[in-house]
């Protein structure tokens, strides 16, 4: 945390008790329920033809409590992207719910929209494109002002900007630079300042950090916890990195072509994960030690994610899926037909055998990232030659 | 952290420094320019000549002393005509390019960032009305509303509309497709709003060597317009008409129709100068890579 962060706490105090949103209880803040958003593939200049459907989004439902993150984790093209600006209505949802403060948004007036747009900020991913090159530090940032009028008097607003600064790490100074004269990393920040402008209760973080490089990346997360746990906002934390989501998720949602296939606690997640898929993303995982790398087994997946536009019938992981090929093998050995259910039947997210759900009709649980001490495992007298 | 890590220490900001390397497009075009705003200016409080000054004695002289640049087959000292025929030219060009401007920016803007169908159909029209002649158009205005200085320099602008358009719109669809634009989408800003404060700031600079560029194509449509007897009408000064009284006495004195040649050559050269240059200077694809 920046040193002078408890300043701006002071300044940020007042401005909190005008929130509607209840922190304290275990009502979710946000709430998704069976949110579809297909894309029409179209055919023809003049007169259009639907000849498809891209189903970016498929069904997918999840809830944030006050104060905790949720890290959405997928491959590029499963639909991470598309749901948070479908939640924003960048995109018009096909179908589904999402429950903000009580209130639909995907149904709510245009002026409840914009009070709601208000509540949830967002941070992007590309910090080269998400700050207009032409707006000065102190306009970019006080842009939220200008749309919703209001909230602070534009005499006070400058002071407010160097304040917002201040907290996400950056010279209050150079409030009238342009972004090009920032690094990536800062500008990250700049865009971590903008959306924390309007006190928002929720914070749609993009891949905030994908783009950055790795010694950035943890700076830039751990500005984000700081600012979590200093104004309590809740984060819907997207990324294509189990690790950096690791790092900062209290919850963590899988998401496969479309839908979500496993769904628990970060330990849940890291250290019990029962879908194959969820299993091969963290065997994927770069490990530094080469000791423990030689140890641990990796799971390759072949191929690449099918069209979203034509998935798989059954389960949509099945033309990928190690358990599914090592089960049809067996199968063919021993007779067996468990591998007709995959093909046949999609999996529900739902809680089987194991403490979470998880979108396979054969999960089982598997050890993949081993979490014993640092110290241990570098202890000499290892097996290895 | 590591040392290695810890060792690489940010700089607070990172200081762009313009680059050394001579924008000579920029220098000589803008010199070009500047030198025919010069004499424009100049032209309103001295000439060496009344520029419509008749003289029967003095017809069709070489350049001497009294008169720089010689006489025309009036008698009418050939640099005063030159000087005032400047303003011609940047009256023309600025009218011109104003009104292809105010049209066409709007228009680019709309067919960037309206619903998917009205683009198609704004940007097939716009395709349709960019393959029409600008000096088509102008000599049609010309018969319809009879020939002068205005009814060339409004069909000029007329005609360029379109590329205004066409231009705005391309670089509309790559701002439209920036996260900042999405940024202030989410944060709930309406799409006029988005046009002004994200859109147009960013695509200035791209109409701003178009502007150039522009200017130099009305310069030259009118001396052709002119040239032809579709533009400015005599006595009026103007650097196409004076091509075309020279073009009449060719044989006799090649030297008339030298003078205004140059002239268009130099301000259309240094538009199309500055403008290049201007690319080279304020390109947002190239803004990067310094």
């Amino acid at each position: 945390m920046p040193s002078d962060a408890t300043d701006a706490e002071q300044q940020m105090q007042p401005a909190e008790q005008q929130m509607t949103v209840d922190r304290s209880g275990d009502e979710p803040v946000l709430e998704v329920r069976n949110l579809v958003k297909h894309f029409p593939l179209t055919q023809g200049i003049v007169f259009k033809r639907t000849i498809g459907q891209i189903q970016a989004v498929d069904d997918v439902s999840f809830s944030i409590r006050p104060g905790e993150t949720l890290g959405l984790v997928g491959e590029s093209g499963s639909g991470k992207s598309t749901v948070a600006r479908t939640l924003l209505r960048l995109h018009e949802p096909t179908g589904g719910e999402a429950f903000f403060q009580g209130q639909d948004l995907f149904t709510m007036s245009n002026k409840d929209m914009r009070a709601a747009r208000r509540d949830i900020q967002m941070i992007f991913q590309d910090p080269y494109s998400s700050l207009n090159p032409r707006m000065t530090v102190g306009d970019i940032i006080a842009e939220p002002w200008r749309i919703h009028t209001g909230i602070l008097p534009r005499n006070e607003q400058r002071d407010r900007v160097a304040e917002l600064l201040d907290l996400v790490g950056l010279n209050p100074d150079h409030i009238n630079r342009f972004p090009h004269q920032f690094s990536g990393g800062q500008r990250q920040r700049i865009g971590v300042a903008r959306a924390l402008a309007v006190n928002p209760s929720v914070i749609i973080a993009d891949e905030p950090v994908s783009a950055l490089d790795v010694s950035v990346q943890a700076q830039v997360v751990n500005l984000l916890e700081d600012i979590q746990a200093e104004f309590g906002i809740a984060f819907l934390f997207i990324a294509h990195d189990l690790s950096v989501v690791r790092h900062i998720a209290d919850r963590v949602a899988v998401m496969y072509l479309g839908k979500i296939i496993e769904i628990g606690t970060e330990e849940q997640i890291y250290d019990r994960p029962t879908h194959p898929y969820t299993q091969a993303l963290l065997s994927a995982a770069p490990i530094a030690d080469p000791r423990r790398r030689a140890a641990s087994e990796r799971i390759l997946l072949q191929g690449d994610l099918p069209s979203p536009s034509n998935p798989p019938s059954g389960c949509r992981f099945r033309t990928r899926c190690w358990l599914f090929n090592q089960m049809k093998e067996e199968d063919e050995a021993t007779g067996g037909n468990r591998t007709d259910k995959c093909i046949n039947e999609p999996p529900e997210l739902a809680e089987r055998d194991y403490d979470h759900p998880s979108a396979c009709h054969y999960p089982q649980e598997r050890h993949i990232i081993e979490t014993v001490d640092r110290a241990e495992v570098t202890t000499p007298g290892d097996d290895l030659p | 952290m590591s040392a290695a890590t810890e060792a690489i220490v940010l700089p607070d900001s990172v200081d762009v420094v313009e680059p050394g390397r001579a924008n000579w497009s920029l220098r000589v075009g803008g010199v070009l320019v500047g030198l025919v705003v010069v004499v424009a200016l100049v032209s309103f409080v001295w000439t060496p000549w009344d520029p419509y000054l008749v003289d029967g004695t003095n017809r069709l002289m070489g350049p001497s002393s009294s008169h720089w640049l010689g006489t025309d087959q009036f008698g009418r000292d050939v640099l005063s005509r030159l000087m005032v025929g400047a303003r011609t030219t940047l009256y023309v060009g600025i009218v011109a390019v104003s009104l292809a401007a105010v049209g066409g920016i709007p228009l680019g803007i709309v067919m960037g960032m309206a619903p998917r169908w009205l683009q198609t159909v704004l940007v097939r029209a716009n395709d349709l009305l960019l393959a029409f002649p600008a000096l088509l158009l102008a000599i049609m205005f010309g018969a319809v509303f009879g020939a002068s200085t205005t009814t060339a320099m409004v069909a000029i602008g007329i005609a360029t509309i379109p590329v205004f358009a066409r231009i705005t719109r391309s670089g509309t669809l790559q701002v439209m497709s920036t996260e900042y634009v999405l940024a202030a989408r989410a944060g709930g800003r309406s799409a006029p709003a988005v046009a002004v404060r994200h859109v147009l700031p960013n695509v200035t600079s791209l109409l701003l060597v178009q502007a150039s560029v522009s200017f130099a194509i009305a310069a030259l449509a009118e001396a052709a317009l002119s040239f032809l007897g579709f533009g400015t009408a005599p006595p009026i000064p103007s650097w196409g008409r004076m091509l075309n009284e020279a073009y009449s006495v060719l044989a006799v004195s090649p030297l008339q129709a030298l003078w205004p040649g140059l002239a268009i050559a130099t301000a259309v050269l240094g538009f199309n100068l500055l403008g290049d240059g201007l690319r080279d200077r304020l390109d947002p694809r190239l803004a990067d890579a310094r």
